[in-house]
């Protein structure tokens, strides 16, 4: 086991850690936070993306053991309490959420999107997406969720940090 | 995944000190860590490349050409704009590989050396003929994506997008060991698993990579890359086609065309090549060089589309140089 000091959700963590451990069993099992979902464990899928140090990346193909002194953000630290943020609340009213199971993956990477540029194209979206597959929806509502998130967002002048 | 120890040195020498016999270099990990998960790797030791300094990012220094290095993640080389104006191969061949959280974690290097895709290599119960078995199962069995030109024991595919760009640009790679220093051609990294060859690249053990060089002659070339794709994103290419050519008055120099997809190993024409030497890219030459670049083609039970579709995309690769 080696220890590791990593910030996650804004939050200094300490823990021991397996070598061979991925940072995505850290979070969901060490640190209580199974938001971030397993799926395919090789990068395929997005389910597990998280912001490493402000980076969008697949938490099952990171390794525990290089993120110590590092920041990690999850799909928790978006809602306040039981008050969704934007991107979440754009998914739901869209019917952007049927399973379910990749949503918290997909909430990540829109945040990680509407970052770098808050007035996305259409092909941007899904380019920017492409990376998170959903086997229910057929996107088509996962876009306009996108979209709407990106509205609120920009006519709110919210900053999502 | 098998136990193994992680150590994340911060100099190249102790890099280079710690890959002795046993351990392997981790980069983005999006290959390596998969492959560990999956039994097909078992390094006893990984020895993290991403602390140490110096091995990441990307110059051009004037009449220097350009140096990436070899830590350099594989967004930061299709977003740069500078970098897209002295090779927009890059971002082309960048923008449908993997998706973006695999290329924010992928690097360069790592992608040189990827291992290949063949569904019988990468599944952990076959112990097929590259995996030191006795047989290919790709041969006589599920062969779609499997190569048409070149292979011989071993019927995978080069799958990596951004090694045709490259060698397109007749690239170079720096390596490094506790021994010392080389530099070879990028193209020459790569062999056709054959006889005793049960690997697909030629990397010594305990060796790294630290930079990939285009020179600035080669950047003077016009390059141009197309894909072939099963799905309109996340996925390997069925067919790639890099192109590249110094293009004076209409008239087309130092041409390179390299296919990914078909072969064990990035397929270079160089007698398609020289055939488009001198010519204007046109209908006629643009076809005639797809026919060669396919000639000696040997397609398996299920993968026989592939010729067709590469020569077509030879054609069009061809052709965008120009119009
Ligand atoms: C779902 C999926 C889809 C993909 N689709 C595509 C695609 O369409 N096109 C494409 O081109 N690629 C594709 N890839 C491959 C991806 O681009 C590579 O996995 C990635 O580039 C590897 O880089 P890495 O830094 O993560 O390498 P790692 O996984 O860290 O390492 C890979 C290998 O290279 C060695 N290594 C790494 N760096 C060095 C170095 N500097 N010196 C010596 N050895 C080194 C490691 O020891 C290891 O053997 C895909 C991968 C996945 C998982
Ligand atoms: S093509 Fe190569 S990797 Fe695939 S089964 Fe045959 S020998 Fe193994
Ligand atoms: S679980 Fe990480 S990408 Fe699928
Ligand atoms: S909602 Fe079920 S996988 Fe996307």
């Amino acid at each position: 086991m080696t220890r590791i000091t990593v910030t996650v959700n804004g939050a200094r963590e300490e823990t021991a850690v397996e070598a061979h451990e991925s940072l995505l069993t850290t979070l969901r099992e060490r640190l209580g936070l199974p938001g971030s979902k397993n799926a395919c464990e090789q990068g395929e899928c997005g389910s597990c993306s998280v912001l490493l140090d402000d980076v969008l990346v697949c938490a099952c193909l990171v390794l525990a053991a290089s993120v110590d002194g590092r920041e990690v953000r999850t799909v928790e630290s978006l809602a306040d309490g039981s008050a969704l943020d934007p991107v979440q609340r754009a998914f739901v009213e869209t019917g952007a959420v049927q399973c379910g199971f990749c949503t918290p993956g997909l909430v990540v990477a829109t945040h990680a999107l509407l970052r770098e540029n808050p007035e996305p194209s259409l092909a941007e979206i899904r380019e920017a997406l492409s990376g998170n597959l959903c086997r229910c929806t057929g996107y088509g509502q996962i876009v306009e969720a996108v979209q709407r998130a990106a509205k609120t967002m920009y006519l709110h002048g919210l900053d999502d940090e | 995944m098998n136990a193994f120890s992680y150590v994340r040195p911060r100099t190249l020498s102790d890099g280079l000190r710690l890959l002795r016999s046993g351990a392997s270099a981790l980069a983005g990990g999006t290959d390596l860590l998969g492959l560990m998960k999956d039994g097909l790797a078992r390094p006893e030791l990984l020895v993290d490349l991403t602390g140490i300094e110096g091995l990441r990012g990307w110059s051009r220094a004037k009449g220097k050409g350009l140096r990436i290095g070899a830590l350099t993640p594989l967004v930061e080389l299709e977003e740069a704009e500078e970098l897209h104006r002295a090779m927009p191969i890059l971002r082309e061949s960048l923008r449908d590989a993997a998706t973006l959280q695999l290329r924010t974690m992928g690097t360069v290097g790592g992608n040189l050396l990827q291992r290949n895709r063949c569904w019988y290599f990468r599944d952990q119960a076959t112990a097929c003929w590259l995996k030191g078995g006795t047989k290919c199962f790709a041969v006589e069995g599920e062969n779609r994506l499997h190569a048409i030109l070149g292979a011989h024991e071993c019927v995978a595919v080069a799958p990596s997008d951004l090694v045709p760009a490259l060698i397109a640009y007749d690239a170079e790679i720096a390596l490094a060991s506790s021994r010392g220093r080389r530099t070879m051609k990028l193209a020459d990294l790569y062999v056709a698993p054959h006889g005793r060859e049960r690997r697909e690249h030629v990397l010594r053990p305990g060796e790294l990579i630290t930079e990939v060089r285009v020179s600035e002659s080669a950047l003077a070339r016009k390059g141009a890359f197309q894909k072939a794709m099963e799905r309109k994103a996340w996925s390997f290419a069925l067919v790639s086609v890099a192109a590249a050519a110094r293009i004076e008055r209409g008239v087309a120099r130092d041409v390179r065309l390299v296919l990914g997809g078909v072969a064990p190993i990035p397929w270079r024409v160089v007698a398609a090549e020289r055939g488009l030497e001198g010519s204007g890219f046109d209908e006629a030459a643009c076809a005639e060089a797809a026919d060669r670049a396919l000639q000696g083609a040997a397609p398996l039970r299920d993968n026989g589309y592939k010729l067709p579709l590469a020569r077509e995309l030879v054609r069009r690769t061809l052709r965008s140089l120009v119009v």
